[in-house]
């Protein structure tokens, strides 16, 4: 983390600044917090890199865009993602591969992002929550469904669900609700919320099909 | 335990693109060095910090190890081949489904999708006690913490237990032994196939692996020969819930039935041991009989014998005795009995 080196003038956050926009400004701008847990993470990571496996320069194509970032070797795509290049929509649950908050699509099928070497992505394409959108700002199907469905609780699970969601009706256009469900699987809601995000992801299949046809 | 959920302590990665590259940096680091295959087993190791090697080899660049193969007598896989290959290749799906039925059982979707033949095969135990760092006999310890009067016990083995109690959590293993799979491996000293059944091994003959790699040797493709294509086949996995979950049992079989009798079966269970079990005595004994109930009855009976249970896992023996009867008898036939 080399960016994090206290050098940047901190500026004050303007009052109406959200905290979801503060974090991305921190990560972003590589300024500093006392109370965020980032600053600490990094000062450890920092004395690893001096036992001699630092950070290596690495390319990775991150929803379209190549992204040069300095990875560690026993970094995982989830730990890039949110910390060096700011993506924080990918979310980190468990970590464990059990919960499916971190889905990402790498070259077009759903991985953990927290069980995956950012080494090992070098030469494949990254797809991440923040990609799905056109870039006239137009929603993804998928997304459209949520919003029409208001298929969330607190929807921090959301981008994994969405993301395993795309994955599978690419694949499986016109699934049925059961279909569906086992493609969803792999990605857990602590609201318990299953049924509307079923329904949500549903809906979105159907504005796929409808986008298709169009 | 608090799950940590910090970067991984510090490793040199390697990246071989060959299986010759991958050997030697295996060699050359000896005992420090990990294999990595999909990740989905060491992950957990590194990062619950039980586990803590100097370096780590990525088979993941290494072509020659993945993909499925037509052989001169059935088929191939690389062992880094994963499981959502395996679930959705044409020849597997018409030829060896049973393979593809225990594959689709496993974990999620996204860990199909990462996880390999290779690694659910080598895969290591679930013991809680293991896998949370403390020192008992399969860490290298001498106490068995699951094997006592308050231990959690319900997971282990009824069957075959040494010391260890812990059990073999692979589902496509069964299957593998099933079908009468062939296991390549690369040693220093050359090439070796083994029987699937033996590639596996009980705490009497190594108490730390369930597996018979030692540090440097690896795992390069798993053989199907054409013998059981398109047989009759059996796979039937019980867990606590539907996703994500390793086997409390599971059951493979593969039979060819003439005029209403089993001419010749395969049958094997993972869960009840530290290895698959490949059920011989069963398969003897109902040869030459109709797959119906009363022969999934008797083949049961004997399925379970010598069955040893801990505090609270006698349930695992009416569950094999019953997984062993469907398989045989057919599940419609089949009904509960305790």
């Amino acid at each position: 983390m080399s960016d994090i080196d206290g050098k940047e003038k901190i500026e004050p956050p303007p009052s109406t600044l959200s905290r979801r926009d503060l974090i991305k400004g921190v990560i972003v701008g590589g300024v500093a917090v006392s109370s965020a847990s980032y600053l600490f993470r990094a000062s450890t990571l920092v004395g690893q890199s001096a036992r001699g496996t630092g950070e290596r320069l690495l390319t990775i194509n991150v929803n379209g865009q190549l992204r040069r970032v300095d990875v560690m070797k026993q970094e995982t795509l989830a730990w890039t993602l949110r910390h060096k290049l700011g993506l924080t929509g990918t979310k980190l649950g468990c970590d464990r591969a059990e919960c499916g908050s971190c889905t990402v699509l790498i070259d077009d099928v759903p991985h953990y992002a927290c069980s995956v070497l950012t080494h090992t992505v070098r030469d494949r394409k990254v797809l991440t929550i923040e990609g799905l959108a056109s870039p006239d700002g137009t929603l993804h199907p998928v997304q459209q469904g949520v919003i029409d469905e208001q298929g969330f609780q607190c929807a921090f699970c959301m981008p994994g669900f969405i993301m395993a969601s795309v994955a599978f009706l690419k694949t499986n256009p016109n699934p049925t609700r059961t279909e569906l469900a086992h493609g969803l699987s792999g990605n857990l809601c602590r609201c318990q919320d299953y049924d509307k995000i079923l329904t949500a992801m549903m809906r979105g299949a159907e504005n796929m099909r409808r986008a298709s046809r169009a | 335990m608090a799950v940590i959920r910090d970067v991984m302590p510090a490793f040199e990665l390697f990246q071989p693109t060959s299986i010759a590259d991958a050997q030697k940096l295996l060699q050359q680091q000896g005992h420090d060095a990990w294999v990595l295959a999909g990740g989905m087993d060491s992950f957990d190791w590194l990062k619950d910090r039980i586990k803590k090697p100097k370096v780590v080899v990525d088979l993941s660049g290494i072509t020659e190890l993945k993909g499925v193969r037509t052989a001169a007598d059935g088929i191939e896989m690389g062992a880094m081949t994963t499981l959502t290959e395996i679930i959705q290749h044409p020849i597997i799906r018409e030829k060896y489904k049973l393979l593809a039925e225990s594959a689709e059982l496993v974990a999620s979707p996204q860990i199909r999708n990462q996880g390999t033949i290779g690694g659910n095969v080598s895969q290591d135990a679930r013991c809680w006690y293991y896998r949370a760092g403390w020192p008992c006999y399969r860490a290298g310890g001498n106490i068995c913490y699951a094997d006592t009067p308050e231990g959690r016990n319900r997971e282990h083995a009824i069957l075959y237990a040494d010391r260890c109690v812990a059990v073999n959590p692979s589902d496509t293993a069964p299957a593998l032994i099933a079908l009468d799979a062939k296991f390549v491996i690369r040693t220093s000293k050359g090439e070796r196939v083994v029987d699937a059944e033996d590639y596996f091994i009980g705490p009497d003959i190594d108490i730390t692996r369930l597996h018979i790699l030692k540090p440097g040797d690896l795992l390069t493709a798993i053989r199907i020969p054409s013998t059981w294509a398109g047989a009759q086949f059996h796979f039937e996995k019980v867990r606590d819930r539907n996703v994500w979950d390793f086997p409390l049992l599971n059951v493979a079989s593969v039979m060819m039935v003439s005029s209403g009798r089993i001419e010749r079966i395969r049958i094997a269970v993972n869960g009840a041991a530290a290895r698959p079990l490949r059920l011989k005595v069963v398969e003897d004994a109902v040869r030459g009989k109709p797959p119906n109930a009363a022969t999934g009855e008797m083949a049961g009976k004997l399925a379970v014998q010598g069955a040893v249970p801990l505090q609270f896992n006698a349930y695992k023996i009416p569950l094999m005795r019953n997984l062993v009867k469907r398989a045989i008898g057919g599940v419609q036939e089949a009904t509960w009995t305790s």
